[in-house]
């Protein structure tokens, strides 16, 4: 059998992956705040935009100009006056009320639409591909959504180590009341993260929306994608994440080589191995609880 | 250039100081004395905005602080060297002194006139503070404090848990603070060291004053510190 076809496959499966992880390895990876509505909020974005696209015929790309800083800011007001109460030193309630929210989104999305698969279409882009050498075969978007992925990532990465404020988000994980001795409030920095987090998620959402389809009840497999992608490249590593997606995807692809039900299935148990066997993920990096 | 005056905080239920009055001047230091629970750290808290004033007021700079947040205190120039020295443990040194630079506040302190102040800090500058020593930690968070270029600096406990010359070390640097015109509120168990370093000196007995002064006597302070009477 060939497992470069699948292989290569699904390093680029982990891209789409890596992109809905982006957010969350913020969000949980650096700054330590568990969203389980996060996966709502990406097909949340899609049905946005797919919204958007039918009321002024543009294409989704387009449409993200308008989804994605409208998903900034919802998380940023989501974060001020509902989750920023949730945090302390206790994980339960921002658990309760992100599991909330999570059914809350479902069963709006479930009124407003249907229950039936949607997507998002670019035209001729979608089922574009090109031939890479040793005759592999990929399509022209997945390929695309791998290189933003990276870049995003990257940008991301820098920002939390090189910045002002990426020093700000990892000290307020570690102290938020002494960032206030700091001269800077707490509140705004949590405010910035999400609405970073929830444009990243955007973003993911309609690429992913593209890529496959959605349906209301969508957004909980895709939730647990990017916590397994965000956990075996190890908590607040964001380029720790990019391999633990492409692991993930990998993982899933060859497996599906072998058994092509299974395919969910080869993703989880490896993520099961990397919690048996390196629980701190591929950065190794040692985390407080 | 600070005024507090009658000043009432508590934990809960639990009333930690009770009418509590002082003052601070530009360039001049004042030591807040007192046995473990006296309260002290609950009125460098309370003074910094990180515990609410149940009552009384906080004037700094004719302003009433009272019911400012702490970072609004620190953008306004009331900067704490909070107890436990309180660094970020997985930031760098460095990282740590450049998070003060959110105060926005400029001044005569900077990364160089700080880690010239204290070599020691610039030599550990790429160290993850987590990994310091006591003293090196204590030197750091008062660096990170002078960062935000304070009028008004508060200093909690910095003998604590410290071996003697290093706290010597660290107090031979309290002039060079003065010298910028900063007014210093020091909260110490050891009273011999404040009385060596301050103007005057405030002694807090569970809570409430118990005597306040310049250039008091050994003996009206212990009875001060430890609430007897003077046979």
């Amino acid at each position: 059998m060939n497992l470069l076809e699948p292989i290569v496959q699904g390093i680029l499966l982990g891209g789409l992956y890596a992109l809905f992880a982006a957010g969350l390895s913020l969000m949980f990876g650096v700054m330590r705040i568990v969203n389980l509505a996060y996966g709502d909020f990406a097909v949340l974005s899609a049905y946005g935009a797919l919204v958007v696209v039918n009321a002024a015929l543009i294409n989704p790309l387009l449409a993200l100009v308008v989804v994605a800083p409208a998903m900034a800011l919802l998380g940023y007001v989501l974060q001020r006056t509902v989750l920023q109460r949730t945090l302390g030193l206790s994980p339960l309630p921002s658990l309760l009320v992100t599991f909330g929210l999570s059914i809350i989104i479902q069963n709006v999305l479930l009124l407003f639409g249907s229950a039936d698969q949607q997507r998002l279409t670019l035209g001729d882009i979608d089922t574009a591909s090109v031939t890479l050498p040793l005759d592999i075969t990929v399509g022209v978007f997945p390929l695309g959504v791998f290189v933003l992925a990276v870049v995003i990532l990257g940008v991301l990465s820098w920002v939390t180590a090189k910045t002002q404020y990426g020093r700000l988000v990892r000290a307020v994980s570690d102290d938020p009341d002494t960032v206030m001795l700091q001269g800077a409030n707490p509140k705004v920095i949590y405010g910035i993260a999400t609405a970073i987090a929830f444009g990243l998620v955007a973003i993911a959402g309609v690429a992913a929306g593209i890529q496959t389809s959605f349906s209301p009840s969508s957004g909980s497999m895709l939730l647990i994608f990017a916590f397994e992608a965000v956990i075996i490249g190890g908590l607040g590593s964001l380029w720790g994440t990019l391999g633990g997606a492409v692991i993930l995807g990998v993982a899933q692809t060859v497996g599906a080589a072998f058994a092509p039900a299974q395919q969910i299935l080869a993703g989880h148990i490896v993520f099961l191995l990397f919690l048996a066997f390196l629980p701190n993920g591929l950065s190794r990096r040692k985390v407080r609880a | 250039m600070l005024e507090v005056s009658g000043l009432t905080a508590a934990y809960g239920q639990v009333t930690a100081i009770r009418d509590v009055s002082l003052s601070v001047n530009a360039g001049g230091i004042l030591a807040v004395i007192g046995a473990n629970g006296a309260g002290k750290s609950t009125l460098l808290k309370t003074i910094a905005g990180i515990l609410p004033a149940v009552s009384g007021t906080i004037i700094f700079d004719n302003e009433d602080m009272t019911r400012r947040s702490a970072f609004d205190r620190v953008r306004r120039g009331i900067a704490l060297v909070p107890e436990g020295r309180r660094l970020f443990p997985s930031l760098t040194v460095q990282e740590n002194l450049q998070t003060a630079f959110a105060s926005k506040r400029k001044g005569a302190w900077t990364l160089d006139t700080v880690y010239d102040l204290f070599p020691l800090v610039a030599e550990r500058r790429q160290r993850r503070a987590g990994d310091l020593s006591g003293g090196e930690q204590q030197a750091t968070a008062i660096a990170r404090a002078l960062l935000t270029n304070p009028k008004l600096l508060l200093l909690d406990e910095v003998s604590l848990g410290l071996a003697p010359a290093i706290i010597a070390d660290l107090y031979s640097r309290l002039p060079e603070i003065l010298a910028q015109g900063t007014g210093v509120l020091l909260v110490e168990q050891d009273v011999s060291q404040a009385m060596k370093v301050a103007d005057s000196v405030y002694c807090l007995l569970q809570g409430a004053t118990s005597l306040t002064g310049t250039n008091l006597a050994m003996a009206d302070i212990s009875a001060a510190y430890f609430g007897m009477e003077k046979k």
